[in-house]
């Protein structure tokens, strides 16, 4: 071991133990830099993410079905061992849709979220994508932005399509496939039917007037 | 060593990350199915390499040869986490977009070529400026790829601008052709290879031009 004045002449700085202090030096560095920007930005990213979930909320459920703050109303639902929250428009205290997000596998490992709103007989209000990691260009028409596709689901129902027909036409069932892309919107429509049987199978707990507002 | 139009003229054209050096191709692939977002990405990359040969110019003096790579990987990946952070929180309607990018740009190896043979043997503003050349060099090519993939792949060009730059770009938003079916193969990774071929031939034959035409030059001299 080498004093530490070795360290400060060039010709001291090939040992072992400057090697390591130099290593460890840096890593303290870029940890320290990465917390304190975490502390710094953790509040406004916070409330960036929880505006991005109200415009996302005010697109799947439309304003004249609710009076309240569908943000703060919410109740979890434990879906085989899967925590589910539930946002809950209401009218004069009544539930009239509900609002949660649902999975499915993208193409790759990465997963696709969405948030899909129902009305309190079953009927899609909407469906969005609120992140994914699809080609670009390709998967990536589930976005709005990028083509109407997703609007497709509006007004449809567990029976509406038939079951049978709950899937993208090469499967034989009524949604388009994008050219080049077929996993991506058939994940997006099993994934929403999913969501839709998650409805059917909590119904009352979901509509549940007496539970109240914070849950 | 402050040869600033050398710099940059390197940067650009006579050692192009892209094209001469031929790095940082998996993001390329990946990002370039338009032209929007090759820029985005270039952009992005942009600040992060002018970030890290600053920060490894100005610690040159003190990083071993032995331990450099390990020291420089560390680096750049919590410059690239500071930078997603920092647009997430401040400049959100930015990370929307670029969202997806940001965290590609540490597997791309430009930067840490970058870091290895330039920033650690230079000084601090030599390396500023290389980092910005090589920086731009690699957005020209993401935007040349990107273009070219996107007007054969879907007939448009720079669609969803203004989503990167604002409403105020909307204007750059061309559709080449109406109902133009698409041509998939080009929005698919082999089609980056195949427009990544053709423009490394072109650069080729243009420079291989210049030197013909040099030499025809030198000989017309020597003859008077």
């Amino acid at each position: 071991m080498t004093g530490l004045r070795d360290w400060l002449k060039p010709e001291g700085r090939q040992t072992l133990g400057y090697h390591a202090a130099l290593l460890g030096c840096v890593a303290l560095l870029v940890s320290t830099a990465i917390s304190v920007a975490d502390w710094l930005t953790r509040v406004d990213i916070t409330q960036r993410q929880l505006e991005d979930l109200q415009a996302t909320l005010q697109q799947v459920v439309p304003a004249s079905y609710y009076d309240n703050d569908l943000v703060r109303d919410t109740v979890t639902i434990n879906d085989g061992g899967r925590a589910v929250t539930v946002y809950r428009a209401r009218r004069k205290g009544q539930v009239q849709a509900v609002s949660y997000q649902v999975t499915a596998p993208g193409y790759g490992s990465s997963e696709m979220v969405m948030i899909v709103g129902v009305d309190r007989n079953g009927t899609l209000l909407g469906v969005r994508v609120i992140s994914h990691a699809e080609t670009p260009g390709l998967g990536d028409k589930i976005e709005t932005s990028k083509s109407d596709w997703i609007l497709g689901f509006s007004g449809r129902s567990l029976n509406d399509p038939p079951p049978g027909q709950w899937g993208v036409k090469k499967d034989g069932g009524v949604f388009d496939q994008f050219t080049g892309a077929t996993i991506t919107p058939r994940g997006v429509v099993k994934a929403v039917k999913g969501g839709l049987e998650f409805f059917a199978s909590y119904r009352a707990m979901l509509l549940d007037e007496s539970s109240g507002g914070k849950d | 060593m402050s040869d600033y139009r050398g710099i940059f003229a390197d940067g650009l054209w006579n050692n192009n990350v892209v094209f001469t050096q031929m790095l940082a191709l998996c993001p390329l692939m990946a990002v370039t199915t338009t032209a929007t977002n090759g820029l985005g990405m270039g952009l992005a990359t942009t600040g992060v390499l002018l970030a890290s040969n600053l920060v490894i110019a100005s610690l040159r003096g003190f990083v071993a040869q032995e331990v450099r790579i390990p020291v420089f990987v560390l680096l750049i990946a919590s410059l690239v986490t500071l930078a997603d952070m920092a647009i997430n929180a401040w400049l959100h309607e930015l990370y929307k977009v670029l969202g997806l990018f940001i965290p590609l740009i540490v597997v791309n190896c430009c930067v840490l070529g970058r870091a290895e043979s330039f920033a650690s043997k230079q000084p601090v503003l030599t390396s500023a400026a290389d980092g910005l050349a090589m920086g731009l060099g690699l957005t020209l090519a993401l935007v040349l790829i990107g273009g070219c993939r996107e007007v054969l792949g879907s007939a448009t060009l720079f669609a969803h601008a203004s989503l990167l730059l604002g409403d105020s770009f909307a204007f750059l938003e061309t559709t080449l052709i109406q109902d133009y079916k698409g041509f998939l193969l080009m929005l698919l990774p082999p089609g980056g290879f195949l427009v990544l071929g053709f423009l490394l031939a072109g650069k080729r034959v243009m420079e291989q031009a210049a030197k013909r035409s040099e030499v025809k030059e030198e000989f017309h001299c020597s003859v008077q």
